[in-house]
């Protein structure tokens, strides 16, 4: 017993080391599997509110390309409510088909990082606006990222800019699907993986999300494709895309809510359930 | 004693908002960032408490690992740093540095170079092995290291001339 102590007494910073160690060093690996909720993200009161603040000064740099990109999606829309055949149907009824089950919540980011492998965004928005993980942000060019993490009145967004990120895409000519992901390099390309070799794929054709994500709906643009490996190993494509969005430039943006999702996604696990 | 200790406190919380401010968004090329906070490490006082610079580590890299939502990552470089701190001045300025009085704010010198090379070294070859954490990314991790390094090291070096005067 003596000994024990004496070892401790003698070890006592090595030991601390190691403790912190152990602590630090889980705290990592946690933060790069899959699927795990983080226990430390700027969505929590002192960062989100530093943050916040940061924003309010930096907002003024780029207040005129922000205002541009508002102006331009305020025409798209009322070019949309203009061509309407019949001007009497009800606001709600704007909405295109299928989009009924979708709710938007309006946002900004006030934190963007994309020089690293694994990027988040902090958004001004969290549960009490109704904010949940697993919704999708997307802005007027195109989707952001998926939230992670949400607090009272912040939520951190997992950036398409990251390399754990996986979402469903399709090439909008020819409907074929296919992976989107990141490779880490550059902030203004992600790749198309996955696509069959069957699919007739050219330079310039729009990738939009696929309809198999009950995170985004249908549609939404993505990127446009720069160019176009083949995989020789398997019997797919490798696609680089070039993003529509700036990732590096975002403002205000929209977290979507799939009202369905919980659903289709109890559904799916009852069915697994019973194979 | 009581004023180090103060000292030391507005370092870490002035350090940690500079680099959380200005620092974290310059994005050099891209994705450089200089990460001069770890000046508190490098700058606690030589033969003080060391398991008090171990825990004020571990929460200096905390906050970062907040702010820059990513994991435990800086944690855990700092903690080395601190933990293998000894060492390196012991390389650095002689075996008997204890019994010297140390200054690391002081005119720069090729003992003053080379502990802040090592230490700037070690933290950032942590710090961006565990942030890629794959190792068919090694090159790039070498190479941001390399650049990171650059960058802070010079940032540091002018940091220290400016607080110099401060300090006597």
């Amino acid at each position: 017993m003596q000994q024990i102590i004496n070892f401790i007494f003698k070890n006592s910073i090595r030991l601390l080391f190691l403790l912190l160690l152990t602590i630090s060093l889980t705290l990592t690996i946690q933060s790069h599997s899959y699927h795990r909720s983080r226990f430390l993200s700027s969505a929590n009161v002192i960062t989100g509110n530093v943050y916040q603040r940061v924003n309010n000064v930096k907002e003024y740099f780029n207040l005129r390309t922000q205002n541009d990109n508002l102006a331009k999606e305020n025409a798209y829309l009322k070019q949309l409510l203009y061509n309407k055949p019949d001007t009497v149907i009800a606001s709600t009824e704007l909405i295109p088909a299928g989009y009924e089950d979708i709710k938007v919540i309006q946002s900004k980011v006030i934190n963007n990082s994309f020089n690293v492998h694994e990027n988040y965004l902090t958004i001004n928005s969290g549960s009490k606006d109704g904010v949940k993980p697993d919704m999708g942000v997307v802005n007027s060019l195109g989707i952001v990222g998926i939230v992670e993490n949400t607090s009272k009145n912040f939520a951190t967004v997992q950036s398409i800019l990251n390399v754990k990120s996986q979402i469903n895409a399709k090439i909008k000519k020819s409907n074929h699907f296919g992976s989107l992901i990141w490779n880490g390099k550059n902030v203004g390309y992600a790749q198309l993986i996955d696509v069959p070799r069957l699919a007739t794929v050219r330079k310039g054709d729009t990738i939009v999300t696929g309809g198999r994500s009950v995170i985004f709906p249908e549609n939404i643009p993505i990127g446009k494709i720069d160019r176009i490996f083949i995989d020789k190993a398997t019997n797919y494509y490798t696609i680089n895309v070039r993003l529509f969005n700036d990732m590096t430039n975002l403002g205000h943006v929209y977290v979507i809510e799939n009202v369905k999702r919980k659903e289709v996604i109890q559904l799916e696990e009852q069915t697994k359930t019973d194979e | 004693m009581n004023s180090t200790l103060l000292l030391n406190s507005f370092r870490f919380v002035i350090l940690l908002a500079l680099q959380v401010v200005i620092f974290n968004n310059i994005n050099f090329l891209g994705y450089i960032n200089p990460l001069p906070y770890i000046l508190f490490i490098l700058l606690y006082p030589v033969n003080a408490n060391r398991a008090g610079l171990l825990v004020a580590s571990f929460f200096l890299g905390l906050v970062m690992d907040m702010f820059c939502n990513s994991g435990g990552v800086h944690t855990t470089a700092c903690l080395v740093l601190a933990y293998f701190r000894p060492a390196i001045f012991r390389f650095s300025f002689g075996i008997s540095y204890e019994y010297q009085t140390v200054k690391i704010a002081d005119k720069l010198s090729p003992e003053r170079f080379s502990f802040l090379l090592i230490a700037i070294v070690i933290h950032h070859f942590v710090l961006f092995l565990l942030e890629i954490f794959r190792f068919n990314f090694f090159w790039e991790i070498l190479l941001r290291t390399l650049l990171a390094t650059l960058f802070t090291l010079l940032l540091s070096i002018i940091t220290i001339y400016l607080i110099k005067p401060s300090k006597r």
